[in-house]
């Protein structure tokens, strides 16, 4: 925990890359039409950050968001590194099925509720 | 040490913990310091990777979800390649760890909250653009607010625990 916080750190503070992220041109033009900036971040500022704490935004993106990501992953026994990585690379079907469920309940989330909680909000 | 690690290991009476995706079965005691050391240089390592190959990226996690990059695919195929040549090297070789234990790959069992917990990993994924380690990486990268999302994550592990008995396995 402390080690992957310290790496952030570093890999921003000292390794870091002033170019805009590069991402895909179709990405772009279909997260401006939800109105979501594609700022040149790592993340949305417009999104991550504090003034939105105690807004619709907040709770979803952060207090539902992260609850989803912290129950799931412990219900499913393990996230993308226990099951898609290692779980995989142990040749485990159990991992196959919880990695195919992670990309369901991502495709879901971007195609479907994204667009209506973008619209709402 | 060593013959008492692998007997304890191919004792079929003991029930090894498998409740932890990275089980930790380490039989040596260690000082608090010395056996945070090592985890530490893998985790500053690791959190630069995230940063770098901008896994921890919200918009990378879009892109993957909308089919429109190949990174995402990429990194974590890439991984997922590298993990089989690991794991082959290591029981082929028979590699120990630094206390000179065996290495034991826990095999997993089926439940149903790979299901149901997968499916609400993936939702939660989707919106907050990390996964449980990337949480700390986008934090360390200066997007404080996330904090916020990882306390939220640490209170859903809770309710799992709490709720561990009734929900369906």
């Amino acid at each position: 925990m402390t080690g992957v916080l310290l790496g952030g750190i570093v890999a921003t503070q000292f390794l870091s890359d002033p170019a805009p992220i590069q991402i895909s041109a179709n990405t772009v033009r279909d997260l401006e039409a939800l109105h979501v900036q594609v700022d040149g971040n790592l993340m949305p500022a417009s999104i991550f950050n504090m003034d939105n704490l105690f807004t619709m935004k907040g709770l979803i993106f952060f207090v539902m968001g992260g609850f989803l990501v912290g129950f799931g992953t412990r219900y499913a026994g393990g996230c993308t590194s226990g099951h898609s990585i290692m779980g995989l690379a142990g040749l485990q079907w159990p991992s196959l099925v919880a990695t195919c469920c992670f990309m369901a309940g991502g495709f879901a989330m971007v195609h479907i509720f994204f667009p209506l909680i973008m619209r709402i909000i | 040490m060593q013959k008492i690690s692998e007997e304890f290991y191919n004792n079929p009476l003991i029930e090894h913990p498998v409740e932890c995706e990275a089980s930790n079965d380490q039989l040596t005691r260690e000082t608090l310091i010395s056996s945070n050391i090592k985890y530490l240089v893998v985790g500053v390592l690791f959190g630069i990777v995230f940063v770098k190959g901008e896994i921890i990226s919200w918009y990378r996690i879009q892109e993957m979800f909308r089919l429109q990059a190949f990174h995402m695919y990429g990194v974590i195929g890439t991984a997922v390649v590298v993990g089989i040549i690991s794991v082959w090297l290591i029981k082929r070789f028979k590699i120990r760890t630094m206390q000179g234990e065996m290495v034991v790959f826990h095999k997993k069992e089926f439940n149903w909250g790979n299901v149901i917990g997968g499916t609400m990993f993936g939702l939660g994924w989707a919106i907050t653009g990390a996964c449980p380690g990337p949480l700390f990486a986008q934090i360390g990268s200066g997007f404080l607010v996330v904090i916020i999302t990882f306390l939220s994550a640490l209170v859903g592990t809770w309710f799992y625990g709490l709720l561990r008995e009734r929900l369906p396995h």
